[in-house]
């Protein structure tokens, strides 16, 4: 499955919830949402094979509100 | 959402994220349909759920947008973009734009540049608190509603408390009454709401907003509150909730910083008539005056 966010993107298998491979790749499960294939998932759906996640930044605190 | 010890599918969760903004709203007392609100969109996550929600209740709503004139990366273009998408696509949405550089002739970017010993952020912060209040006042709009949500106030809260601001202590809230008939009622419906929470409705509800931050926010200590406080609610579930609502009731009900709690004598400034604490002229009008 092939995971992006913002400009980094990571390959790994199917088969973790969509926490462990947040935390796997480095990010704060706290801090991202977690869009699979064009659906906002919770984070402990399990990942499959083949899925496209795109992890969403949750943090703000610049202007946008 | 694990604070809430809730779970809902896509269509029950956006109808418990509209339903318990209404609660808030009502819970704190912050307006009431026969009033006008002025709500401040960004093009942010938090700003256009907000605006989406309170149009949703009926409530009789105008979105304000200002231009900072922040163009690195194109940032103020694209968010205004967004703030341009959403109203046309939102039926009953309308709003104004207040634009710094045609208003006062620099952006917020150019008083920054003039300025090396001040952060961005903090000039930011002044121009736009005092155009929202403005805009109210001159548009008699009832109160000024902003996106501010609960991982904000806990930053804020957080960072008080480590240095001991007893001021800003004795003053944070969901609602700052208006002390003056120039200064408007300043209230936050999302105060109950965890960040992720309005991220996922912003983004199930299909509405699309900038997701980049703000090109000078990197290094804000607004973020790395945010992460300090993601961390401890990892270890404890609710903590970030916990620590900010017990806050606010334990300052009623103990009474806390009673003393810094006196009112603030306010005058108009001799410039531009808004309310303010210092003698002559305001913090905003001071900024134009100094160079």
């Amino acid at each position: 499955m092939k995971i992006a966010y913002r400009d980094n993107k990571w390959e790994m298998k199917g088969g973790s919830t969509a926490r462990a491979a947040i935390k796997k790749v480095g990010l704060d499960p706290e801090a991202v949402l977690v869009v699979r294939n064009g659906q906002l998932v919770t984070d402990d759906t399990v990942l499959q094979e083949g899925d496209e996640i795109k992890l969403i930044a949750v943090i703000s605190g610049g202007t946008g509100g | 959402m694990r604070q809430h010890k809730l779970s809902l599918c896509r269509e029950h969760f956006l109808e418990w994220f509209v339903s318990h903004t209404d609660r808030v709203i009502e819970k704190y007392g912050m307006f009431g349909h026969e009033e006008r609100i002025l709500v401040a969109v960004s093009g942010g996550k938090d700003s256009l759920a907000l605006w989406d929600v309170l149009l949703r209740l009926g409530y009789q709503v105008q979105g304000l947008y200002i231009d900072l004139g922040i163009g690195d990366e194109g940032y103020s273009e694209q968010s205004k973009e967004m703030v341009k998408s959403f109203a046309e696509r939102r039926e009953g949405a309308s709003f104004r734009i207040a634009d710094v550089k045609a208003t006062y002739g620099k952006s917020v970017l150019e008083l920054a540049l003039e300025r090396p010993g001040r952060k961005t952020c903090s000039l930011c912060g002044l121009v736009k608190r005092h155009i929202m209040n403005r805009e109210a006042y001159e548009g008699g709009f009832a109160a000024v509603a902003t996106g501010h949500n609960l991982d904000d106030e806990a930053a804020v809260l957080l960072q008080n408390t480590l240095r001991w601001q007893t001021g800003y202590l004795a003053r944070q809230a969901p609602v700052l009454p208006s002390t003056h008939p120039h200064l408007s009622r300043k209230v936050k419906p999302f105060v109950r709401f965890y960040e992720r929470d309005t991220a996922a409705y912003t983004l199930s509800r299909g509405i699309d907003y900038i997701y980049e931050e703000c090109p000078y926010s990197k290094g804000a200590t607004t973020i790395f509150y945010k992460e300090l406080l993601n961390q401890l609610e990892t270890r404890s579930r609710g903590a970030r909730q916990q620590f900010y609502l017990s806050f606010l009731q334990a300052r009623e009900s103990e009474g806390l910083f009673q003393g810094t709690r006196a009112q603030v004598e306010l005058h108009e400034c001799a410039e531009c008539g808004q309310p303010t604490s210092a003698p002559e002229l305001c913090a905003f009008c001071r900024l134009w005056e100094e160079k």
